[in-house]
Order: C-alpha cells, then sequence, then structure tokens
C-alpha cells in the first residue's frame, strides 16, 4: 500500500476514535459538547511536549490520555450544574477558550505551533497499523459499554436524569465516568496525531473540528456506534472524493448536512433500522 | 482616564451589536428552544445586500432598507424551510442543520463575491467625527448605538403595548394555551424570524459600514458570541440578553488591554462566560430552577 492510503487509513482512525468517544459523551449519557477538538487539542500538544522532550512513545500517550481526561473530569463538573443548550454553549467556550489560549503561550509555540516532533519509530506502516488497532479497540469498547451495567446507566442519564436519581443511579458519578472515558479516548487520539503528523497547530483543534466531530455523531445517528463509524469514515473521505470540486468543497459538504438531517434526522443508524424493519415486515 | 474611557465607549459599541443580534437569537430560543446558529449568515448577508443595493443605487437608505427586508424575508424562509420540519426531533438535530446552513451561505457568499470581500464606493461615516462629553466618536458609531436603542425600545414597546406582542408573548410562556385563546402560533413564528432576521441585517449593515468591509465569514465569530451572550442572558430572557451583550462588550474590551497577551479576544468572552455560569448556572437573569 502507498503512503497516501496509510496516511487516510491514519486520519480515518484518528476520526473514529474521535467520533465514538463523543459519541459515549453525548449519545449514550446525553451530554452535548461541542468542545471535544479541545481534548483531542490537549492530548496533542501533551505529547508533542513531551515527545520533544526524549519521552519515549507509551509514556507520551499515556500521558496524552491523563491531561485530556483531567480537563474533561473539570468540564464534566460543569455538566452537573449546567443542563442541555446551557452546557452546549459552554462547551463551544472550552472550544475556542482552548484556541484562544494556545495561541497566546509561547511555550506551546503560540501560532507556529509546535514542529520537528520526533518520529515513533514506527514508519508509516507501523503508525497507520497503531492508530487503526486504537481505533478498533475503541469501537469494541463501545459496543462492550453499550452492554454493560455502565452504558445502561448511561441512558438512563441521558433519557431523563430526575427518574434515573429516583432508580438509584449516581448521576454524578456517571457524568463524570462518560466525560472521563471520552475525553480520555479523546486524547489518546491527539497523541497519536501528533506522532502521525510530527507538526501541530492550534487551528487543528478548532471550534470547527468540535463541530464536524458533532456532525459525524448526528449523521450516524446518535448513540449507535457502527452508525457513527460509518459517518466518520464518510466524511472523513467525501473531502478526498469531492476533490475535484476543489473551490465548492465546503458548498457540498454544508448542503450535505442540511439534506441528511432534514431527510434523515436518525442518521445512518435511522436509515439502517427502517430498511431492516421493512426486510422484516415482508 | 481618557483612555479608558475610550474603551468603555468602543465596549458599549461592541456590545450594542451583540445585542443587535442577541435579540434574534433569544427570541427564535424563547419560541422554539432552537440554538440558532446560522443567524450569522443571516448577519452577513445583511451586510453584503447593504453594500451591493447601496453601490448599486448610490444611496445607503435604500442599501439599508434592503438589507432589512431581504433579511426578514430571508428568516422566514430558513424557518419553512429548515426548522418547521425538524421541530419534533431533540434540539441538536435543528442546530446540525442550522450549522450546515451557515456553512452553506458563507462559503455560497465566497464563491459569488469573492475572497477579499467588497466595500462601500462611498463611505464618508466612519471618519466623521464628533467631539461628546470628552470621547472622540464616530457616526457609524452613534448610529450603532442609537439602533440598538431605538430597535429595543420599539420592540419592548409592540411586545407590550399591542396585541401582536401581547400574543407573542402568550406563545412563548405557554403555546398550547396562547392557541386556545385564538393566538396563531404559526404567525408568531414567522414575525419572530422576520424581526431577529431584520435586527441581525441592520447589525451587519451597520458593522459593514464601521469597517467598511464585509467578507464571507464576518459572521463566524460574532454568532458564537451572541450564543455565549443569550445564555449569559438566561436563555430567553430579553432584560438579561441586553446586559449580558453590554457586559460582554466592555469585558472584552477591557479584557483585550489587561490579559489579551495571555489569550485573545474570543477567549476572553468565553472565559467571562464560563465564570459567570460557575456562579449563576441559570445565567445573569435567569430563574432559578432545580
Amino acid at each position: 500500500m502507498s503512503a497516501y492510503v496509510y496516511s487516510l487509513l491514519a486520519i480515518i482512525g484518528i476520526n473514529v476514535m474521535l467520533a465514538v468517544s463523543l459519541n459515549m459523551i453525548s449519545g449514550f449519557c446525553g451530554q452535548f459538547s461541542l468542545g471535544h477538538a479541545a481534548f483531542y487539542g490537549t492530548g496533542a500538544y501533551a505529547a508533542a511536549l513531551l515527545a520533544a522532550g526524549g519521552s519515549t512513545l507509551p509514556l507520551a500517550l499515556a500521558a496524552a490520555v491523563a491531561v485530556a481526561a483531567l480537563l474533561g473530569v473539570v468540564v464534566g463538573f460543569a455538566s452537573l450544574r449546567l443542563r442541555h443548550d446551557f452546557l452546549a454553549v459552554t462547551t463551544i467556550g472550552v472550544s475556542f477558550l482552548f484556541v484562544g489560549f494556545v495561541r497566546k503561550q509561547a511555550w506551546l509555540g503560540a501560532e507556529m505551533g509546535i514542529s520537528r516532533i520526533p518520529p515513533s519509530g514506527l514508519g508509516n506502516e507501523g503508525n497507520a497499523l497503531l492508530i487503526v488497532g486504537c481505533a478498533l479497540a475503541t469501537i469494541a469498547l463501545s459496543l462492550y459499554l453499550r452492554r454493560s451495567w455502565m452504558g445502561f446507566a448511561f441512558r438512563a442519564v441521558g433519557d431523563d436524569e430526575d427518574a434515573a436519581r429516583s432508580a438509584g443511579i449516581s448521576i454524578t458519578a456517571y457524568k463524570l465516568a462518560a466525560f472521563t472515558l471520552g475525553t480520555g479516548i479523546a486524547g489518546l487520539a491527539g497523541g497519536l496525531y501528533a506522532y502521525f503528523t510530527q507538526f501541530i497547530v492550534p487551528d487543528s483543534f478548532g471550534f470547527i473540528v468540535s463541530v464536524m466531530l458533532m456532525a459525524m455523531v448526528v449523521i450516524g445517528g446518535t448513540g449507535s456506534t457502527l452508525g457513527v463509524v460509518m459517518a466518520a469514515a464518510i466524511l472523513t473521505l467525501l473531502p478526498e472524493i469531492f476533490r475535484f470540486m476543489k473551490d465548492y468543497r465546503l458548498l457540498v459538504f454544508g448542503a450535505l448536512l442540511i439534506l441528511v438531517v432534514r431527510f434523515a434526522p436518525g442518521g445512518l443508524a435511522g436509515i439502517g433500522r427502517a430498511v431492516l424493519a421493512k426486510a422484516r415486515a415482508r | 482616564m481618557s483612555y479608558y474611557l475610550d474603551l468603555a465607549f468602543n465596549g458599549l459599541v461592541f456590545g450594542c451589536m451583540y445585542a443587535l443580534m442577541a435579540v434574534g437569537l433569544t427570541l427564535v430560543y424563547g419560541l422554539l428552544r432552537i440554538l440558532h446558529i446560522a443567524h450569522a449568515a443571516v448577519y452577513a448577508f445583511g451586510a453584503y445586500v447593504a453594500v451591493i443595493v447601496a453601490n448599486g443605487t448610490g444611496s445607503l437608505a435604500l442599501g439599508l432598507a434592503a438589507s432589512i427586508g431581504a433579511a426578514a424575508l430571508l428568516g422566514m424562509a430558513i424557518y419553512r424551510a429548515l426548522y418547521q420540519p425538524l421541530l419534533a426531533y431533540p434540539p441538536y438535530v435543528p442546530m446540525i442543520a442550522s450549522i450546515g446552513l451557515l456553512v452553506l451561505m458563507e462559503d455560497g457568499f465566497r464563491i459569488a463575491f469573492g475572497e477579499q470581500g467588497l466595500t462601500f464606493a462611498r463611505n464618508p461615516y466612519p471618519t466623521q467625527l464628533h467631539e461628546l462629553a470628552g470621547l472622540t466618536v464616530n457616526t457609524v458609531q452613534i448610529a450603532i448605538v442609537g439602533a440598538a436603542i431605538a430597535c429595543v425600545g420599539l420592540l419592548a414597546l409592540v411586545a407590550y403595548r399591542t396585541r401582536i406582542g401581547i400574543g407573542w408573548r402568550a406563545t412563548v410562556s405557554d403555546p398550547a394555551m396562547a392557541a386556545s385563546f385564538g393566538v396563531d402560533a404559526i404567525k408568531v413564528r414567522y414575525l419572530n424570524f422576520a424581526i431577529g432576521s431584520a435586527l441581525a441585517a441592520l447589525a451587519g449593515a451597520l458593522i459593514a459600514l464601521l469597517n467598511n468591509f464585509v467578507e464571507p465569514s464576518m459572521g463566524f465569530v460574532v454568532s458564537y458570541k451572541a450564543l455565549a451572550v443569550i445564555v449569559l442572558g438566561g436563555l430567553g430572557s430579553l432584560q438579561g440578553t441586553l446586559v449580558a451583550s453590554l457586559a460582554l462588550g466592555l469585558v472584552e474590551s477591557y479584557g483585550t488591554i489587561f490579559v489579551g497577551h495571555f489569550m485573545d479576544r474570543d477567549a476572553i468572552a468565553f472565559l467571562f462566560l464560563i465564570a459567570v455560569l460557575i456562579v449563576r448556572p441559570q445565567g445573569l437573569a435567569g430563574l432559578k430552577t432545580a
């Protein structure tokens, strides 16, 4: 396989990790977050700093997970006090705050970002395999989570907090668990991204990226792991497919977003379920 | 001293612009519980129409009128085509559609009118300076503050003193009850989008005059600031929105001077939002719930 294919695989893998982890927070647990890219960026910067400081790959990736999850717990605490739309706009704030802060910090490379991140030592092929492996593990975790007691509790919290509380489910514990888990995986994706590109700038983790990730979740079908994986892969490949349109790429993307939401508000998972139901009825 | 006064006035001008934007968002949120992100595209649309018509006809008044009228129609069309079919779904579904529309329209402006943006052919107003209580201000700044006061005053008058306004407020507080008293909820929604969009267009056109410049992405950051404003104000509260607009304008204006080396203007605005929400999760004017 060529380097191009490996890099495509790597980017799809990273986006799958990000979208599936966001789906744990927003789809399973119902905490609408538009700041997921900030945790992705936190992981990337943590790994980049450590790698540039001479740390080994596993240590840098572990640090990426830890720092992002720590920030995730902080935002998770905000979700305990804020509900629904308040939380959505606050997480938009987290996105802007992250980029606005990093841009002005000389020790984080400011606008220029961090370049010359040392290679992981695995080569193109090894990087792509590592990322795809992590993505598959994330998917497996998400599928398992859905069936586990924790996934059940997440859904209860997402559906109706008061009912969940009266059933004896600790809202605090499960909301924080969802944020910790989801943002930790985003941090890992960030660390992998830093090693993969060896060059990061603040704008790679801006609000647009957060929106794109939320679009993957909604288009895939909120709460459906496989739907979200498909949407992440498709939305990542779209710009490549539409390459021939050059100038009209964003226009087409916006139009597609509207059309999918307008005519299939349940996302790909909704379409899938409808097709299955029809096949069974026959 | 006068430096700090200048900053305060600058903040006030931005606060008034945020208010013109945020009132429309609050109206939409209050009625439909949708975060109407595409409002920013309406703002940019208003600016483009104003520049194009003003340059075409040579009359700025005509440009402003066309901008306000066209935006009101656009607002109603957005409701009809985009939001109405999605009202039955959870609020993030129309929100994603709204983001899609913003991306689509911004890119549409870029393709139709070019990346470089447009300028007014004749625009002496930003350089007409006036002395006002020790401050040096230009005509457009006065116009922005004046327009915000006039529009909000007029809106308050309509909302509290007319039959339409009473029906409108009734629909916001209890749609089913209002409908049973004969208020046409659908008409109220169209009115809502028409008024909110007209105000956004006015804000866009005035900012275009102030900077003598319109560009495709001019609405982008403003839209999220306006979202921050309505959350800060307590979501759906008109008074809270106004207070929050002015507060945000001032905080940004002073913040850029004092902590500008530490984070950029947008980050300051959202840090302020988060700080306020930690203390008051229901926003500045929101009612205490739960």
